[in-house]
C-alpha cells in the first residue's frame, strides 16, 4: 500500500432514491490517495447505481454526504465533480455520432484543466497516452463510441481517464466485456491512475481484473449496503465460494441481495 | 469540425441582432410603394430596359400569380399571415454596378465589410455578386474565368448582355405557372446570378453571390440561372441575411440549374434569413446524361421556410444529390425537403435531411421520389434525421415515393431523436457543462453537412449553430 494518508474521495450514509425506493441505504466509504479499492457485488445488487449517483446522475435523489478532497460535492451537478477531480468510467459508454476522439478530448481536458489546452500540448499528451495504451491512431478521428467494439470502448474509457488525470477515479464494470488481452490492458491503465495522488474504486462483479490490479481493499456490496469489508483476499473467497454465502450470514436472501438494483 | 473550429467556436459570442439584424438609414434610388399590380411591373421592366419578351413573360406571370390559389398544404396558418400589399417589390439603391468595393455607396459598402463579404471574397472565392435589397451592386470574376469563357454576373446584366442564352432557358426548368411563388417571382424579378460555364472548364474555386435585404416589408425576387456545359463543373455558394423587424419580408426566388451531358454543378445555400421572412424559395435542376447536380441547402433563418430543392434526371447515369440541414428555433418553421425525379434508365440519387428543433420551432421534411416508367436499373436511398431540444419541439416527416418499375432500389428511413440524457450525462462527466455538451450533440449531428461545406462555411455554421443554441433548455 502506497496511501499517503489524505482520504481523495469519502461519502457517509450515502442513500439514493429512485423515486421513493431506496436502492442505496447508508453506505460509507473512504478512498486515500495511492489507494486502489474494489467493491464487489452480485448483478442487480445496485453497484451501478451506487457509481452513478457519486458522479450526480440526475436520475437519482441522494441522501447523506459526498466528499471529494475533503470538500462536499453532493450538491455539485456532475461537470463539476468532473473538474474538481472526479472521474466515472461508463460500463456502457455512450456514442456521441459526429463529434471525433480529438474534440471530445481536447474539450474535455480543457475542462478539466479550467482554461484551453494549446493545440500542440494537447496534441503531444493526447499521442503519449495513445501509445501507452496502444490504442491505434484511427482513434482520433473517430467519432466518439460510434461504431466502438466493446473493448474499444473500455480502452477509451481508461485512455479518457489517464489524459484528464482524476484525483479521484470510480470505474464502473470497466472490465466487463473484455477478453485477456483487453483486460491487461484496462487493469495496467488502472495501475497508472493510480499514482501517489489519486485512488481509485473499481466497481465489479468479476474477481478477474483484481488479479492485475491488485486493490488494496475490497468491499462486498449487497442489498443497498457494504456488508463485508477486507484484503484482497477477500476477493478470491468471492472468487471461489460466490456470493451466497456472505448473503445468507448477514442475513439476505441471495435473490434479495440482487433484486434491488434498477441500473446495473 | 477540426479542433480549430472548436477553438473559434468558443471565442465568439454574439447574437443575431447585432451581428446580423442591423439595418442601415434608407437611402435609395427608388422605392416602389407598395403593393404590386401591372403598373409596377411595367415600371421595373422599363427601368431594366428589358425586350418585350421579358415584358410580356412578367405581365402573364403576374396574371397567373393572381389567378392561383395559395397552397392548401405545409404551414397554411402561417402562409396565411403573408399580407402581399404590404410589401415592397422593387428597391434600388443609389449608385451603379461596380467592380470596385471603393465605388460602392459607402453605407451599402459597410454592410457588407461587416458581413464579410470583401475579405471572403479575397480569400477563397472566384466571383461574387452582392445583392442588395433589388439589385446588384457589386460584382466580380476572376480574369482567367472569364478568359475561359465563364460567364458569372447578375441576372439583369445577362439578360442585357446574352440574351439568346437568358431566352432559350429561362423558365424551362421552372415554368412560370409551376406555383403560386414561382409565377410571382416571375413577374417581380430582379437580381440574382446568371452563369455559363463552356463545355469542358472546370470551375475549382466557388463563386458566391450574398443576398441582403435591408428595408422594412422588403419583397426580394431574385431569379438565378445556371448552365454547366457538357463536361464543366461549377460551385456556387448563395448567403443571406435580414434585419430584424417586427412586420414581415418576403424572400421568394427562383432558381434553375441546368447540368449538360457529363457537367457537375454544387449548389450550397446557407440561408440565415431573420426571423420575420418569409423564404419561400423554387430551387430546380436538369442533369442530363452523366451530369450530377448537387443540393446542399443549410436553413437556420427565416420565419416560415418552404423549399424543396428538385432535380429531375432527365440522361441514363445521372445522379442527383440533395443534402439538407434545417435548424427551427423559437417562432420558426422549416419545411423543407427534396424532390427527385428519375426520368431516364441507370439514374441514381440520395437525399440526407437533418433538422433541428428547439423551444417550439417546427421542423418538416417533405420530399419525393418519383422513378418514372421506363426509368429502369434506378438507385436511390432517403435518410431523414431530427433531433429534438425541448419538449415543445416538433418534427415531421412527409416522404411520398412514386415508383413505376420494378427493377430499382430504393431505400428509405427516417429517424427523430431527443438529445438524449445518457449522452448529456456521459459529456457532463468529462467536466462539459449542459450548454457546451448540447451544443457538442448538435454540432456531432450536422457534422455530416458541415464536412460538404467548404472550410469557412463550416465555421459560419456551427458559429451560427453555437448562436442559436445559447441558453437553450434541453
Amino acid at each position: 500500500m502506497n496511501s499517503n494518508g489524505d482520504a481523495v474521495f469519502s461519502c457517509r450514509d450515502l442513500r439514493v432514491f429512485v423515486g421513493d425506493k431506496a436502492i442505496v441505504k447508508g453506505v460509507d466509504l473512504e478512498v486515500r490517495a495511492g489507494e486502489k479499492h474494489a467493491l464487489m457485488g452480485p448483478n442487480g445488487s445496485g453497484k451501478s447505481t451506487l457509481a452513478n449517483a457519486l458522479m450526480g446522475h440526475p436520475s437519482y435523489r441522494v441522501e447523506g454526504e459526498i466528499r471529494l478532497g475533503g470538500e462536499r460535492i453532493d450538491h455539485l451537478p456532475p461537470h463539476e465533480r468532473a473538474r474538481r477531480g472526479m472521474f466515472l468510467g461508463f460500463q456502457y459508454p455512450v456514442a456521441v455520432p459526429g463529434v471525433s476522439v480529438a474534440n471530445f478530448l481536447r474539450a474535455a481536458v480543457s475542462a478539466r484543466r479550467g482554461a484551453d489546452v494549446p493545440v500542440r500540448e494537447f496534441r503531444q499528451q493526447m499521442q503519449a497516452a495513445f501509445a501507452e495504451l496502444q490504442v491505434p491512431k484511427d482513434f482520433v478521428s473517430r467519432y466518439l463510441n460510434d461504431g466502438f467494439s466493446g473493448g474499444e470502448k473500455k480502452r477509451l474509457e481508461i485512455l479518457q481517464m489517464l489524459m484528464l488525470a482524476p484525483t479521484f477515479a470510480l470505474l464502473d464494470e470497466t472490465d466487463s466485456g473484455l477478453d485477456i488481452d483487453a483486460l491487461k490492458v484496462v487493469a495496467e491503465g488502472v495501475n497508472k491512475a493510480a499514482g501517489p495522488a489519486t485512488g481509485v474504486l473499481m466497481v465489479t462483479h468479476y474477481q478477474r481484473i483484481l488479479n492485475y490490479m491488485k486493490p488494496d481493499r475490497v468491499h462486498v456490496f449487497m442489498g443497498g449496503r457494504i456488508v463485508r469489508a477486507g484484503g484482497p483476499e477477500l476477493a478470491h473467497e468471492l472468487e471461489a465460494r460466490g456470493y451466497d454465502w456472505i448473503a445468507r450470514e448477514v442475513g439476505l436472501e441471495p435473490a434479495a441481495a440482487a433484486a434491488e438494483g434498477s441500473r446495473t | 469540425m477540426n479542433t480549430g473550429t472548436q477553438q473559434r467556436l468558443e471565442d465568439i459570442n454574439q447574437n443575431y441582432a447585432e451581428r446580423y439584424g442591423f439595418h442601415d438609414p434608407e437611402d435609395y434610388f427608388l422605392k416602389a410603394p407598395k403593393g404590386i399590380d401591372h403598373e409596377l411591373v411595367e415600371m421595373i421592366s422599363r427601368k431594366k430596359n428589358e425586350p418585350q419578351w421579358m415584358s410580356d413573360l412578367r405581365h402573364q406571370a403576374l396574371d397567373i400569380f393572381r389567378a392561383k390559389p395559395m397552397p392548401t398544404w405545409g404551414d397554411t396558418a402561417m402562409l396565411g399571415e403573408i399580407d402581399f400589399d404590404n410589401i415592397h417589390y422593387y428597391i434600388k439603391p443609389k449608385g451603379e454596378q461596380t467592380s470596385d468595393w471603393n465605388e460602392v455607396p459607402e453605407q451599402i459598402k459597410k454592410t457588407f465589410d461587416r458581413l464579410g463579404i470583401p475579405e471572403a471574397e479575397r480569400k477563397f472565392l472566384a466571383g461574387v455578386t452582392a445583392q442588395y435589397e433589388s439589385e446588384v451592386v457589386y460584382h466580380s470574376i476572376r480574369a482567367d474565368l472569364e478568359k475561359l469563357g465563364v460567364l458569372f454576373m447578375d441576372m439583369d446584366s445577362g439578360l442585357r448582355e446574352h440574351p439568346e442564352i437568358v431566352r432559350k432557358y429561362f423558365g424551362t426548368v421552372i415554368p412560370t405557372r409551376d406555383n403560386k411563388f414561382s409565377a410571382l417571382n416571375t413577374a417581380a424579378w430582379s437580381g440574382g446570378s446568371f452563369i455559363y460555364v463552356p463545355k469542358g472548364v472546370k470551375v475549382e474555386v466557388p463563386l458566391q453571390a450574398y443576398f441582403r435585404i435591408n428595408a422594412e416589408n422588403m419583397g426580394q425576387f431574385e431569379r438565378t440561372l445556371i448552365i454547366a456545359d457538357e463536361g464543366s463543373s461549377v460551385h456556387y455558394i448563395e448567403g443571406c441575411t435580414a434585419p430584424t423587424y417586427s412586420s414581415d419580408s418576403l424572400h421568394s426566388a427562383v432558381v434553375e440549374l441546368i447540368a449538360m451531358k457529363g457537367a457537375r454543378i454544387r449548389y450550397t445555400t446557407i440561408q440565415n434569413w431573420s426571423t420575420n421572412v418569409f423564404n419561400l424559395v423554387t430551387k430546380r435542376a436538369h442533369a442530363h446524361q452523366d451530369a450530377v447536380v448537387e443540393w446542399v441547402d443549410g436553413n437556420l433563418g427565416s420565419k416560415l421556410t418552404m423549399k424543396y430543392p428538385a432535380i429531375v434526371l432527365k440522361g441514363e447515369r445521372a445522379h442527383g444529390e440533395v443534402l439538407s440541414i434545417a435548424f427551427a428555433g423559437h417562432g420558426q418553421h422549416q419545411d423543407a425537403g427534396a424532390k427527385m425525379i428519375h426520368a431516364a434508365p441507370n439514374t441514381t440519387s440520395r437525399i440526407v435531411s437533418k433538422s433541428i428543433s428547439k423551444d417550439d420551432g417546427r421542423s418538416s421534411y417533405r420530399g419525393m421520389v418519383k422513378i418514372t416508367k421506363g426509368a429502369h436499373g434506378c438507385k436511390t436511398s432517403v435518410e431523414c434525421d431530427a433531433l429534438l431540444i425541448g419538449e415543445h419541439a416538433r418534427s415531421d416527416t412527409y416522404p411520398t415515393m412514386d415508383v413505376a418499375e420494378s427493377d430499382v432500389s430504393v431505400e428509405h428511413e427516417a429517424r427523430v431523436s431527443k438529445v438524449g440524457e445518457e449522452q448529456l450525462f456521459y459529456l457532463q462527466c468529462r467536466g462539459l457543462d449542459p450548454d457546451k455538451a448540447r451544443l457538442m450533440i448538435v454540432n456531432g449531428f450536422i457534422e455530416p453537412f458541415v464536412k460538404e461545406l467548404p472550410m469557412e462555411y463550416a465555421v459560419e455554421l456551427n458559429r451560427l449553430i453555437e448562436l442559436e443554441m445559447e441558453g437553450s433548455v434541453g
